[in-house]
């Protein structure tokens, strides 16, 4: 099992232009199941490319297990990276596949045999042996893909959107299996995703990127409930925290902490604003309430609340309510540096 | 729709006329050549049967001439296909002067081969030579000892085979070219991850997934090679002593200057069933590579 940490790492694709990467420090812990989230151009899988080797870093460093590895060939590594069309050689058998990372180690044939088997074992997918990837389903291709991955129990397991290639059914539960998988085989893994769902669900933590920069790293919990500034606060979430600009600071809450009368009431302290909702989507088990705030600093400002349908009663379109956030929910961001600061003082 | 029904056969009619006037109507009289014994400048026609087969299978060049086709042939595409992957793989990545270099690597083809030849021809002088003249300076062979490489058997077939393989490698090339950029990047670079080094990668990942258009590749070469008389007409013509006649040189050498049309076009079909039967072949295994 082994730590991966990134010094500094800079890559600059064309010179003069702004990095995909940006200086970025992270580190991750003993069989961690590390995250990076961030939408699509925000240099994860840059990223993770080079840290499997595949790009060469502009600047900084790469360790893995304490050791420097800017120099090393993806193959002297002991990594194992599964792509996001799974990289299958159509050519070969899934047995031929999974064996493939073997065969380039010289393990003799009888040791290849067993370890597929084991890896096989593990994914259900021993039946499936003789059949080309053609003739295998999204699902199917996924697994040998992982069972390639870990057959040579590799020290750090890359992961690249393998979820994104499947239907939306299917994505559910190999996102379940494959956390399951990953804690049983108890090896570090990072894992590249642009679906906020997948991050909170599977990551110990999450590094949440933009513009190739890193805007926070925690614990999903901590990534959505103390978001470090607006990008992380409005990535996370759908839909996205409300943003309000007025006198001097940023106020934000998230659309179900918006809550309607009857509920704001049993909160403790909070603060009420008068809601007048324009449209309202009907969403099965919830609502969400578009419509603006009026009165006060920040009157005219859009916001979004998000209920349970059964608190919904009366709220009709075009009608005027008060509703409350509680003073614990509201966050405040400075708003030169977008930033979260600890305190803020509401604007009346 | 009445204008309809014969908007198509309009359309196709220029192709199977073109195809008929000047393929298909030749093959037809070189068959009915090959079993009658029309001579240049004879007036009738009499069925002979297969006597024109029989009396080429005994002249003794033709048998070399045969042989000298299938060494010809198989090693100038041994030589293009090692060559062509090579080439591929270097100008498959970006690097400064890939352009140019891609262009000067095309040359030979899109050149006369005439004109090439020519050219070779002059390389390649008994006099002249300009490859003599490097040897000499180099002192890798003596001054008045220098090869004649058109002029001595085995470097007379060892020249027509390199000039034709300098001919037949750009068109490999950007076939295997586009072989290479038509597999998808994750697979070489998920072959590096698996730890497969670069000849592990070639042989068992990149190779083996561009077969079918090698198999192209070859295909098309092999019926080209075989059937071409170019180089050797322009290089040798034929000799020394026939040491690199080859088949279709050997049907025009007997059939148009040596008049005897009858003989030259049974020396012409007798590469068709070997050709039909290469073809076959090719195809098969390219199909195989498709399925499984």
């Amino acid at each position: 099992m082994a730590v991966v940490e990134t010094r500094k790492l800079t890559k600059v694709f064309k010179r003069g232009n702004v990095g995909a990467v940006n200086d970025v420090d992270l580190q991750s812990r003993e069989g961690e199941f590390l995250v990076l989230l961030g939408p699509s151009g925000s240099g994860k899988t840059t990223l993770l490319r080079m840290i499997a080797g595949l790009e060469e870093p502009t600047s900084g460093e790469i360790l893995i297990g304490g050791k420097v590895v800017n120099d090393l060939s993806p193959r002297e590594r002991g990594i194992a990276m599964v792509f996001q069309s799974y990289a299958l050689y159509p050519h070969l058998s899934a047995y031929n596949n999974i064996v493939f990372p073997l065969k380039a180690q010289g393990m003799e044939k009888e040791r290849r045999r067993k370890q597929a088997e084991w890896a096989a074992s593990l994914l259900g997918i021993q039946h499936l042996f003789a059949r080309k990837p053609r003739e295998l389903s999204g699902g199917e291709r996924q697994r040998v893909a992982l069972a390639r991955a870990i057959v040579r129990e590799p020290s750090l397991f890359l992961l690249d959107e393998p979820l994104s290639n499947l239907d939306a059914k299917l994505r559910a539960s190999a996102r379940e299996e494959l956390e399951q998988f990953q804690k049983r085989i108890g090896t570090t893994a990072i894992y590249v995703t642009h679906d906020q769902v997948e991050a909170m669900a599977m990551g110990d933590r999450i590094v949440v990127m933009s513009q190739g920069c890193v805007r926070q790293i925690g614990t999903p919990a901590e990534v959505y409930d103390q978001p470090a500034d607006t990008f992380v606060a409005t990535f996370l979430g759908s839909p996205p925290m409300n943003i309000l600009p007025a006198d001097g600071v940023i106020v934000g809450f998230r659309p179900e902490h918006f809550l309607p009368p009857g509920v704001a009431e049993r909160l403790g302290a909070h603060v009420s604003y008068q809601f007048h909702i324009t449209h309202g989507e009907y969403l099965g088990a919830e609502r969400i309430l578009y419509g603006t705030i009026e009165g006060g600093a920040l009157h005219g400002r859009k916001v979004i609340s998000r209920i349970p349908s059964t608190h919904a009663a009366g709220l009709v379109d075009d009608s005027v309510h008060a509703f409350a956030v509680a003073e614990g929910d509201l966050k405040f961001f400075d708003p030169k540096t977008e930033k979260r600061t600890k305190f803020g003082r509401l604007p009346q | 729709m009445k204008g309809q029904r014969w908007l198509g056969p309009a359309m196709i009619a220029p192709a199977i006329l073109y195809i008929v006037a000047l393929v298909g109507l030749p093959f037809l009289m070189a068959f009915v050549y090959s079993v009658g014994d029309v001579k240049v400048g004879s007036v009738g026609y009499h069925f002979v049967g297969l006597q024109n087969f029989i009396s080429i299978l005994k002249n003794p060049t033709f048998r070399l001439a045969l042989r000298n086709s299938f060494i010809f042939t198989i090693s100038s595409q041994i030589l293009v296909l090692i060559g062509a992957n090579i080439l591929a793989l270097a100008l498959k990545d970006a690097f400064p002067g890939r352009r140019l270099l891609r262009f000067l690597i095309l040359l030979p083809w899109v050149a006369p081969v005439s004109i090439g030849s020519i050219g070779w021809k002059w390389i390649l002088d008994s006099l002249y030579s300009v490859v003599n003249w490097v040897l000499v300076r180099m002192h890798l062979v003596k001054q008045f000892d220098a090869p004649v490489w058109l002029g001595e058997p085995k470097l007379a077939m060892i020249s027509v085979i390199a000039v034709h393989t300098w001919h037949m490698l750009p068109f490999a090339t950007v076939i295997l070219l586009a072989g290479l950029t038509a597999i998808p990047k994750d697979i070489p670079e998920a072959a590096a991850v698996d730890g497969a080094g670069f000849f592990r990668t070639l042989f068992q990942i990149t190779i083996p997934m561009m077969l079918p258009i090698i198999n192209v590749a070859v295909l098309f070469g092999a019926i080209f090679t075989f059937t071409d008389m170019t180089v050797i007409y322009i290089l040798t013509r034929g000799g020394p002593y026939d040491s690199t006649q080859v088949i279709p040189a050997l049907a025009f050498f007997t059939g148009i200057l040596g008049s005897d049309l009858a003989e030259g076009a049974a020396i012409s079909i007798f590469m068709l069933p070997l050709l039909a039967v290469a073809t076959y072949m090719v195809l098969r295994a390219a199909h195989r590579a498709e399925v499984t």
